[in-house]
């Protein structure tokens, strides 16, 4: 990638947690993540995945503990790090407009957005929808789109929220398969998933997530064969039952 | 005699649309950012403003136009301006009075929106005028719909314009307040043709309104 500028990378979190009208969603989070290996974040339903995602990006901020980047982003300067949510947002124009909209936002000059639009719609696949009204794509399409817009700035990490939760098979492998790029490029991927294979196809390390805390975090192939506590054994043979915040 | 009606009719439609297109325009340039500003900012006492707000949707004409007469009469506040029965008092009136819609409507159409997008817009790193600008431009359908809807109501009160207006032939005398005053004459020609006139008028925006979603829709999901 070539990145002149000092790395975000690694992003520490320190006791980290997050509470909502006294109920804890996270506590005692303390998670490192370096560049380099793929981080697929799993957990079951209620444990707290997105919320520890959107406080890694910035979306909310903890209300107990720290979250400390190598070299913090600064205000005004154009993001290093980007978001795909699990439901595509798209602006009500064209495919090329949503992304010449990320290349102003982050103060492109007028004159390369246009160029460097296209040549990410290619990156995808989505080269004949440049003038697609945006939201008239199916999901597969918009979500790819969102996965150009994020890959647009070349970020150093790239924050995925179950982005193939709501997509057919077929789809699903195509955004994997961008995924994959992008990690190729140089960008550390984190992603939450549901999918055990998709964390087995995508993942280096797995951050196991279970009621608000982490744990367990090892590599992909320990995790599957050997995991450490009764409940990520659990998850893995689809045992684990959901959990609501308020049960005990 | 149907030439001088005729001419008659055409300057009592061309105030009406006049006095009507202008109050929306000055209402929406306040009403709308109140309406956004509303939908995504937080501060105490906003739950009340928005329910004082959505009240005002059914204020009766009669009562903003009693409002404004109080402010512009003789005895008021700006009564040396010299502004009651002129056509600028009942711009005033029906912006008054259209204010409230637009600032209601915008704000759930914004909240709508914000909620759909803030994360997203957060997430890109867009400053606050970005983001406004690609809220109002998501948003435009909505937003031309809400300024028809604010027009039709406009267009179509009798209540604020016959107060601050005073009906004065060739002044202040628009298509709703003739229709009152020659249907209580019992001269009834000037009264339906004006009638008609309006009825076309409320229809072809509706239309227009749902037109304009079809497309919308159609065009942009």
């Amino acid at each position: 990638m070539g990145d002149v500028r000092a790395p975000l990378l690694p992003l520490t979190l320190e006791g980290v947690g997050y509470s909502v009208g006294g109920a804890a969603i996270l506590d005692g989070i303390d998670l490192t993540l370096e560049a380099g290996p793929r981080t697929v974040i799993l957990g079951p339903n209620g444990a707290g995945k997105s919320v520890l995602m959107r406080i890694c990006h910035g979306l909310l901020a903890p209300t107990a503990g720290n979250v400390r980047w190598a070299n913090p982003e600064r205000r005004r300067q154009p993001r290093r790090q980007a978001m795909v949510f699990q439901r595509p947002v798209v602006l009500r124009r064209s495919a090329l407009a949503n992304l010449t909209f990320a290349l102003a936002v982050a103060g492109v000059p007028r004159a390369e957005r246009t160029e460097r639009a296209r040549r990410a719609l290619d990156r995808v696949g989505l080269e004949g929808f440049a003038n697609r009204p945006a939201r008239v794509l199916s999901g597969g399409e918009q979500q790819r789109l969102a996965l150009a817009r994020a890959w647009l700035l070349e970020p150093e990490v790239l924050f995925l929220d179950e982005p193939t939760a709501n997509l057919d098979p077929g789809a699903t492998r195509q955004i994997e398969a961008i995924v994959q790029s992008i990690h190729d490029t140089g960008t550390k991927i984190v992603m939450i998933t549901h999918s055990l294979g998709q964390a087995q196809r995508l993942g280096d390390e797995i951050v196991f997530i279970d009621r608000g805390r982490m744990l367990e975090r090892t590599s992909v192939d320990r995790f599957f064969d050997t995991p450490a506590t009764a409940q990520a054994d659990a998850f893995l043979k689809g045992e684990l039952p959901w959990h609501r915040p308020d049960a005990p | 005699m149907v030439a001088r009606g005729d001419a008659d009719l055409l300057a009592i439609l061309t105030l009406s649309l006049q006095v009507s297109l202008t109050a929306v325009l000055v209402a929406s340039l306040i009403a709308f950012p109140v309406g956004a500003a509303l939908a995504v900012t937080r501060f105490r006492g906003q739950q009340a403003v928005i329910v004082v707000i959505n009240a005002l949707l059914g204020l009766p004409a009669v009562v903003a136009g009693l409002a404004i007469y109080l402010l512009l009469s003789r005895a008021g506040p700006l009564g040396p301006m010299g502004l009651l029965f002129t056509p600028t008092a009942m711009v005033i009136a029906q912006a008054l009075l259209v204010f409230p819609l637009i600032a209601a409507l915008s704000r759930q159409a914004v909240a709508d929106a914000w909620r759909e997008y803030r994360e997203q817009f957060a997430s890109l790193g867009a400053s606050t005028s970005h983001t406004t600008m690609a809220l109002l431009h998501d948003l435009r359908f909505s937003l031309m719909t809400i300024v028809l809807a604010a027009f039709g109501r406009a267009i179509a009160e009798v209540g604020a314009v016959m107060i601050v207006g005073g009906n004065i032939d060739g002044v202040t005398r628009v298509m709703t307040t003739a229709i009152a005053l020659e249907t209580s004459k019992g001269d009834l020609p000037l009264a339906l043709g004006l009638g008609v006139v309006l009825l076309a008028i409320v229809l072809v925006l509706n239309v227009g309104v749902h037109l304009l979603r079809e497309r919308a829709l159609l065009q942009h999901g």
